[in-house]
């Protein structure tokens, strides 16, 4: 794990309005504010973030992977991607990246995936629908609000052909990216569980999340 | 502090999901035997249960039992048919795109390939497709999309998919919360090295067709609605045809049933279900 990295002068480690440290194969949730900035940071590096995204005061629009992609016309997730919602509108912007590769086509893992991918042996292991399941329960909401996501920091590249795999993370440890408020929203993270592919290098470890307020203001 | 795995338990994952990957790929030759061949072979009149021409801008939506199958067809030139579905016992589950294109390591579905739930379980097999050029990953058009690109003509006023599926669901006791990311069909979109998407229009063309057979009893629903991508400047969807076809008993040899270790895991899943 690394030292902070400061990427505004007005963003500090002091000044945080939230700072929260998630354990490896942990559920997670948080709401930000239209104007703050939120950074998710992959402390230790090759750790897939699968994160989804609901406005807080009407749970029913959410982050909408296919609208996302649409918007931008492209399949990852980087600098400039603006974060779509099922109603058509930009939730978030991300602001900053300092890996570069973040996928929103391969969605998250489950129980029930697992056994079809891996094997019927693999049914009990801890995976981030039920990670998503929990922590949404917690807003009010079920398994129905779970739509597909997006995963940051996880390395999903689709071939020309349609061929696509799970292949090893690029991310190092301390890399981030930073999102932009464009609406009051709900972040809900899944920090992957999954050992049976590469997403996390096979070792799960803990990431943090950090918030500012507006820096303009 | 944080404790890692050992790096033997690592090795070991690591040794096994490249043997997965390299199977899932090996068997991918079976999993795809080519493009069905046009035009589409005629179905017995008897069993055919409901025959449903359905215009450019509109939805449908039907219940299916399980084995029977759906053709969705290019009668009358081309469009591009976006498809939803749920579990018609427990509407919570739900086409589920990820897990589909990711389990089967491609994006790209055809004849031999199966479309997975968001339980593990198999809803579609590609029984019959004469084209294998749709799209997973854009799904369909919405009001803005429309206003953007018929900018001039009305585009806000133009029908939708988003909107079409949002009248489905509330049709179908359900609510907008519930629709799944969806699968267009007939809509040749190919992603390239950097990740941006391209428009192959050489790879769909009127009378092209699609089988999908149903694995279980659901609603399933359409919309009409020119794809995002469609480079025709005009908003101008063609009538789609959709022929509900009486169940048949699949083969013990069944292509989409056997081709990929995929495939037969999701199928043991519904027959667990089943029981
Ligand atoms: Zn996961």
């Amino acid at each position: 794990m690394t030292s902070f990295i400061q990427t505004s002068p007005t963003r500090t480690l002091s000044n945080t309005a939230q700072d929260h440290y998630i354990a490896a194969e942990a559920p997670f949730s948080t709401f930000i504010k239209k104007g703050q900035v939120v950074r998710i940071e992959d402390s230790y590096g090759q750790q897939a973030v699968d994160t989804l995204f609901y406005n807080a005061h009407d749970f029913s629009e959410r982050y909408s992977s296919q609208d996302t992609m649409r918007e931008q016309g492209a399949a990852y997730i980087s600098t400039g991607t603006k974060v779509i919602s099922n109603e058509g509108r930009v939730m978030l912007t991300v602001t900053a990246d300092s890996c570069g590769r973040h996928d929103t086509s391969a969605g998250a893992c489950s129980c029930e995936s697992n056994t079809v991918r891996f094997g019927h042996y693999t049914k009990y292991l801890h995976a981030c629908r039920d990670n998503f399941v929990i922590e949404v329960s917690k807003h009010g909401m079920s398994k129905r609000d779970v739509v597909p996501n997006i995963n940051f920091f996880m390395n999903v590249p689709i071939e020309p052909s349609g061929e696509m795999t799970i292949v090893d993370g690029i991310s190092a440890p301390g890399d981030y990216v930073e999102l932009k408020a464009e609406m009051d929203v709900l972040l809900v993270i899944s920090n992957c569980p999954q050992i049976n592919n590469p997403c996390n290098g096979f070792d799960p470890t803990p990431i943090r999340v950090l918030v500012w307020d507006d820096e303009a203001a | 502090m944080h404790i890692r795995r050992s790096d033997e338990e690592i090795a070991a994952n690591r040794a096994r999901y490249e043997e997965h990957q390299k199977k899932g790929l090996e068997f991918a030759p079976k999993a795809l035997p080519g493009k069905s061949a046009k035009p589409a072979p005629a179905i017995d009149a008897k069993k055919i249960m409901h025959q449903e021409k359905l215009p450019g801008g509109w939805y449908w939506w039907t219940r299916v039992k399980l084995n029977e199958t759906l053709r969705i067809a290019l009668d009358d030139g081309f469009s591009t048919v976006s498809v939803v579905a749920w579990n018609a016992e427990d509407p919570s589950e739900r086409m589920n795109l990820p897990d589909t294109v990711k389990v089967q390591w491609t994006t790209g579905l055809g004849k031999g390939r199966v479309i997975f739930s968001d339980m593990g379980k198999v809803m579609f097999s590609i029984t019959e497709d004469s084209s294998g050029a749709h799209d997973v990953l854009m799904g369909g058009s919405t009001a803005s999309s429309n206003a953007k690109k018929y900018a001039g003509q009305n585009g806000p006023a133009l029908r939708n998919t988003r909107d079409n599926f949002v009248l489905i669901a509330t049709k179908a006791g359900l609510d907008k919360r519930d629709i799944p990311a969806a699968l267009a069909l007939f809509a040749p979109v190919r992603v390239d090295a950097d990740g941006r998407f391209e428009w192959k229009p050489d790879l769909v063309s009127e009378g092209d067709y699609v089988d999908l057979r149903a694995e279980m009893d659901m609603i399933v629903g359409f919309s009409n609605c020119p794809h995002p991508l469609d480079p025709n400047p005009v908003y101008a969807p063609n009538p789609v045809s959709i022929l509900r076809i009486a169940a048949l008993e699949p083969a013990a040899d069944d292509l989409c049933q056997t081709a990929t270790a995929e495939a037969i895991r999701g199928f043991e899943n519904n027959a667990f279900a089943a029981l």
